[in-house]
């Protein structure tokens, strides 16, 4: 399978969020998704664009890099913010955990739900990086194409 | 995102169309908020997801809230015409543990 990028950049504005997810499925679908895999993607490309939205610009608007590739067959999202970062990655990693009393703190359980992988870096002060990788589950038990 | 408001009794039915998320949800929440606020005779809310095509943990994160309010008013919320892919998210998020879910509005009218 070829390998396939895209590379967007936006504000930090809700209304960006949805743009976001309609970017994601249209490049996931290049894939063999399921319709039900692919609503998976659209839930956590929503929480991590979210979460930089919300956490890392906080009333503030900065960019949001989002970073789409297809290798081997498996979906690679980069989600990046140039924030506050985060203090206790720990922490923030807690089911239910959120910094405002407003959120139920499952963005973070969403997305390691929904997708095959998910690594956060962040450097408070600098930003916070997450990458998620997703393979279509139609695809796990055959050869890939071209092996 | 639309919302559509009906009253049934002592229930308000609210009709989400569309996607929550971050950028939608605040609406969806002072709507029902102005509506509890102006009509006190209300005591339950029917929420119809039926043409609900997206919900994150923001869209869940106003309807646990409004969820809260009506609890606080002694009544109970009730999600009708749940999608699947909606169905996964309260289970996951644990709202399937508080709230109810019927069928229809009609199948939660007849429960209050």
């Amino acid at each position: 399978m070829k390998t396939n990028y895209l590379r967007v950049e936006f504000p930090s504005l809700p209304e960006n969020i949805s743009l976001s997810r309609v970017i994601v499925a249209s490049f996931a679908a290049q894939l063999d998704f399921t319709l039900s895999e692919l609503e998976e993607i659209r839930v956590a490309v929503s929480e991590a664009v979210s979460n930089c939205v919300i956490h890392g610009y906080r009333d503030t608007t900065g960019e949001i890099r989002l970073e789409l590739a297809i290798k081997d067959g498996t979906l690679e999202i980069v989600v990046i913010d140039y924030g506050c970062g985060i203090d206790d990655l720990a922490l923030a990693r807690t089911p239910a955990y959120s910094t405002d009393p407003e959120r139920m703190g499952l963005g973070l359980v969403f997305m390691e739900s929904f997708m095959d992988e998910m690594t956060i870096e962040s450097e408070p002060g600098k930003g916070t990086r997450v990458v998620m990788k997703k393979n279509p589950e139609r695809g796990k038990d055959h050869d890939k194409p071209g092996d | 995102m639309n919302i559509e408001v009906t009253r049934a009794g002592s229930a308000l039915v609210v009709k989400v169309s569309g996607e929550l998320d971050l950028s939608t949800s605040p609406v969806f929440r002072d709507k029902i908020e102005e509506e509890l606020k102006h009509f006190e005779s209300f005591r339950h809310l029917i929420l119809d997801l039926g043409e609900t095509s997206f919900i994150d943990s923001s869209g869940l994160g106003v309807i646990l809230g409004r969820f809260k309010s009506i609890s606080q008013r002694g009544g109970k919320m009730i999600a009708v015409n749940v999608p699947p892919h909606l169905e996964k998210l309260f289970a996951l998020s644990g709202l399937l543990k508080i709230m109810t879910i019927c069928p229809t509005a009609q199948d939660a009218l007849n429960t209050l």
